[in-house]
């Protein structure tokens, strides 16, 4: 097959990107999609171009490197698959594609379609973990979890951080990344002291960040690679509004004003 | 140089070795450990795991990753499981049976007391990593399920579905930012270690090169622990992570640090095969496939028929027919050895004939399909978004892949590396798997180096060490700062004709060909003759492009590239000089009537621990000779 790219090229955060299009030849259907940009990338050293410059590691769907938009999705057609295992026999010879890095003000683009995912783990540093020193655990059957909250723990906690969601919705917000992590621990009863604390941290470090807010458009679940459903944002919302009534403190003060409006500026991504 | 290799085994029982070991450290007074800086590399299970414990202690830990976050590290892709002697099944598990069967497994080739730590601390890892909420599985009771896994007797095997690798280090990262939140963890993503700085004979810094700008930097700590990961991607295509490399021991062991058994690889009998030249890397299954599945190639050479449309008549079942008693089951290197072999008749399946089938119809009929598709449903699917193809009705195609690296650089009981200061923890150390490692240890392994043996022995070295008030500024730094941005400017500016991966995927030919799942005496004089030819060309011929002062993926590459290239020579040579089969290393000359791996304990049951002695010199060869006192040396036999 014969395919036209169109691929965003940027050199650094600072400078000025464009569109550029490129035309890759002997494109087999069993190329996985990145492996099809191995070859265009190959092509372009042969000819003295800069190669295209685009996050990837495990090629195995796990590692949450990779990741940018195909025509405007995130991680491109196929449901539940991340682009590096996406493979090249749902495209047709002939196919255009433009290819573009997540467009969210908190993800500043590194190089072409590598970009900056940094505040997702600030938001993990807020409260995305339990406290548990190492050497201070009891016998690991001394706690029992519930088969119930042990599958809804996992279905969370098999999140893999690509910035996916971020990248499809509309105000660009993190909610199904931090609900996600929140409903993870908070279903577990090891969660349950830091519970309230853990809750109203990561939220104020995600709007401390320039993500958006929700708005319930639902794009983040249909194009999430690991199937996280929209139901954990309903299930973060609960546990704010728990935390609120716990008296801890008003859920929707937030120290630190956001670093960047999101809907303010040209990167934010357009419905 | 004389090189005294000094193991530091504690004396007394085995079983008492590692307590003893414990109460006999040097501790640092909580209100000093934060004058100590403590340099650790990777950020995978050892590497994320020792630097949250030793923040947690107090300790002031730098960690760097080249990855954007530590949460991308390889670990993550684990998929089977963490073994732990916790026999909660009541099924006779033990620390004393994960011990022996890790050494059996090892085929003699571990230091004992090493393995029996592992199996000792295995029991905790289980409980910290419950503790931090990773969600293993669980029966309707709430209490933990297990699994039998890799062929063993016992259910000792605890999973996070087919996610277990990603969950523990979620745990691990999540323990680390807490501690980057806490200020006591400095994190360095992006951040690629290109040396080691060793002063006055013990590791004091690294240097590092800012892969978003390009900057190169000194940092100096009172110890450096190592935690890089394994060096599969010698082959260039193998299981391991893209960016997986060698670079950060490599660069170790040519300041000092001698390497361990470099030629033992593990080769893992079912991943997808490769399915054209543009191949990147090979995605394993699951090897739990093997319960269920039959393996088997067609009995005629050169058979093209569909697999559907050949009779049993003229298929050969050929792991059944030579193991009946273990049958599909047998371990990992006879299954992979044996998939060559048949390959190497002629028999292979598909482009070209690189694979066997792996056949559920038997299990199809005997269990239903609904049976079939809830054991192993989401492997079947990965199968069939790589390939297009329905394993519910035609056959897998599988073929081994290198996976796992059980050499690296040589370590005392205490971790330490022959350069004071200089710890290796999980896969990157010569490690506690001898020279083949169980199903679902290498999870355990990382996480025993990472959570318990590092933050204990490390803390000893600091307690001891007499170290100099320098810093950065010292001429050690400034003189690796100078050769690394040499080195840069060489590879940017070679100007040839050939692209990076064109090299690596040369050299993993030479290495899968030559030092894969067979060896001889004449594959690897062969590769050692070649490997040096393409390392020149190599200098003379690749073209790097882009600047220094800006992320530069392919100068990345370059970089490790040129590492593998000196590493392949050294893993060669290794298996060169080992001329005996053991565990994953099998050398065709040296075999049982029967075909089978031979041992040969009286010239081989030591560690080979090389040094390094200048560029295209070679290496001297130090041994740690091995003792077997607890379980007896037997050959392993399968039939």
């Amino acid at each position: 097959m014969t395919l036209t790219l169109r691929i965003w090229r940027q050199n650094n955060s600072r400078a000025a990107g464009g569109f550029v299009s490129y035309q890759v030849d002997g494109v087999t259907p069993d190329m996985s999609f990145l492996e099809m940009l191995d070859v265009l990338n190959e092509q372009l050293i042969e000819r003295g171009e800069e190669p295209v410059a685009f996050e990837h590691d495990c090629r195995e769907g796990i590692c949450g490197s990779c990741g940018f938009l195909i025509n405007g999705v995130p991680h491109g057609p196929r449901r539940h698959t991340t682009v590096c295992q996406l493979h090249m026999r749902f495209f047709k010879d002939g196919d255009a594609l433009t290819l573009e890095p997540w467009r969210a003000a908190a993800f500043p683009v590194v190089r072409d379609l590598v970009v900056d995912r940094s505040a997702f783990d600030r938001i993990i540093q807020a409260g995305g973990y339990i406290t548990a020193p190492t050497g201070s655990a009891p016998d690991a059957n001394a706690i029992l979890v519930g088969k119930e909250a042990a599958d809804t723990a996992f279905d969370a906690a098999a999140c893999i951080g690509c910035g996916a969601c971020v990248a499809a919705c509309p105000n660009a917000a993190a909610m199904l990344f931090t609900s996600a992590k929140v409903t993870h621990l908070n279903v577990l009863p090891q969660g349950q002291p830091e519970r309230d604390d853990r809750t109203l941290n990561m939220v104020a470090a995600m709007r401390r960040e320039a993500f958006g807010s929700c708005s319930n458009h639902g794009e983040c679940e249909a194009v999430c690679p690991k199937g996280i459903p929209l139901e954990f944002i309903a299930q973060l919302n609960r546990d704010v509004v728990r935390a609120a009534f716990h008296g801890h403190r008003e859920p929707l003060v937030v120290h630190g004003a956001p670093r960047h409006p999101a809907h303010e500026g040209a990167e934010v991504a357009g419905t | 140089m004389q090189v005294a290799l000094d193991a530091r085994t504690p004396d007394g029982p085995i079983e008492q070795k590692w307590d003893r070991c414990r109460s006999e450290m040097k501790l640092v007074n909580p209100a000093n450990r934060r004058k100590h800086t403590v340099l650790i590399v990777g950020s995978g299970l050892a590497g994320a795991a020792a630097a949250a414990t030793l923040g947690e202690q107090g300790y002031h830990v730098q960690c760097f990753s080249f990855h954007d976050t530590p949460r991308r590290a390889h670990s993550i892709a684990a998929q089977g499981g963490i073994n732990a002697a916790k026999n909660y099944r009541n099924d006779g598990d033990s620390v004393h049976r994960l011990f022996y069967d890790t050494v059996k497994g090892g085929d003699f080739r571990s230091r004992e007391a090493n393995s029996y730590r592992l199996a000792q601390v295995s029991v905790n890892i289980i409980d910290q990593c419950v503790a931090q909420g990773v969600p293993f599985a669980r029966d309707y009771g709430g209490l933990l399920e297990t699994r039998s896994f890799g062929g063993v007797q016992v259910e000792r095997t605890f999973y996070a579905r087919g996610q277990t690798g990603q969950q523990l280090l979620l745990g691990a990262y999540q323990a680390l930012e807490r501690q980057i939140a806490a200020g006591s963890v400095t994190m360095h993503p992006r951040t690629e270690m290109l040396d080691l700085v060793v002063l006055d004979g013990k590791a004091r810094g690294i240097v590092t090169r800012d892969l978003r700008t390009g900057a190169i930097q000194s940092h100096l700590g009172d110890v450096v622990v190592l935690a890089t990961g394994g060096y599969s991607n010698v082959f260039y295509l193998s299981t391991n992570a893209k960016a997986s490399n060698c670079t950060a021991i490599w660069r170790a062991h040519r300041r000092g640090a001698l390497f361990g058994n470099p030629c033992f690889t593990q080769i893992h009998p079912t991943c997808i095969p490769q399915a054209g030249e543009y191949q990147s890397k090979l995605t394993l299954m699951s090897e739990s496939l093997r319960n269920d599945g039959r393996i088997w190639v067609p009995k005629q050479k050169g058979d093209t028929r569909k697999p559907n449309d050949i009779p049993d008549s003229d298929r050969d079942y050929y792991l059944e027919r030579r193991y009946p008693s273990f049958g599909n089951l047998v371990p990992r290197d006879v299954a992979s050895r044996n998939a060559k072999e048949v390959c190497d008749e002629g028999r292979g399946v598909g482009p070209g004939g690189h694979g066997v089938y792996l056949d559920f119809r038997s299990a199809i009929e005997r269990l239903g399909v609904d049976n079939v598709r809830d054991k192993y449903g989401n492997l079947f699917e990965i199968y069939e978004r790589i390939t297009g193809d329905d394993a519910y009705q035609v056959p897998m195609r599988i073929y081994p892949a290198p996976h796992y690296t059980m050499g690296g650089l040589w370590v005392d009981y205490h971790l330490m590396s022959t350069i004071p200061g200089l710890f290796v923890g999980g896969e990157a150390n010569f490690s506690d798997q001898g020279a083949n490692r169980l199903g679902a240890s290498a999870l355990m392994q990382g996480l025993s180096d990472g959570y318990w043996v590092l933050p204990a022995t490390v803390p000893d070295y600091l307690a001891k060490a007499e170290l100099p008030q320098v810093d950065t500024s010292h001429r050690a730094f400034r003189e690796a700062e100078e050769e690394i941005r040499q080195r840069t400017n060489a590879l940017l500016h070679v100007n040839g004709k050939r692209t990076v991966d064109s090299f690596h995927r040369e050299l993993g030919r030479l290495m899968w060909d030559n030092c894969g799942m067979a060896r001889s005496e004449e594959s690897l004089s062969r590769a050692l003759a070649k490997i040096p030819e393409l390392r020149d060309e190599f200098w003379k011929n690749v073209r790097v492009l882009g600047a220094e002062e800006e992320l530069n993926q392919s100068l990345e590459k370059a970089g490790r590239v040129a590492d593998f290239l000196e590493l392949g020579e050294l893993m060669c040579i290794d298996a060169r000089h080992r001329r005996e089969s053991c565990g994953g290393h099998f050398r065709i000359e040296s075999h049982t009537p029967e075909g089978e791996a031979k041992r040969d304990d009286a010239n081989f049951c030591y560690v080979a621990a090389w040094e390094y002695t200048g560029p295209g010199q070679a290496p001297t060869l130090h041994k740690e000779p091995l003792t077997f006192e607890h379980v007896h040396l037997a050959q392993r036999s399968y039939q």
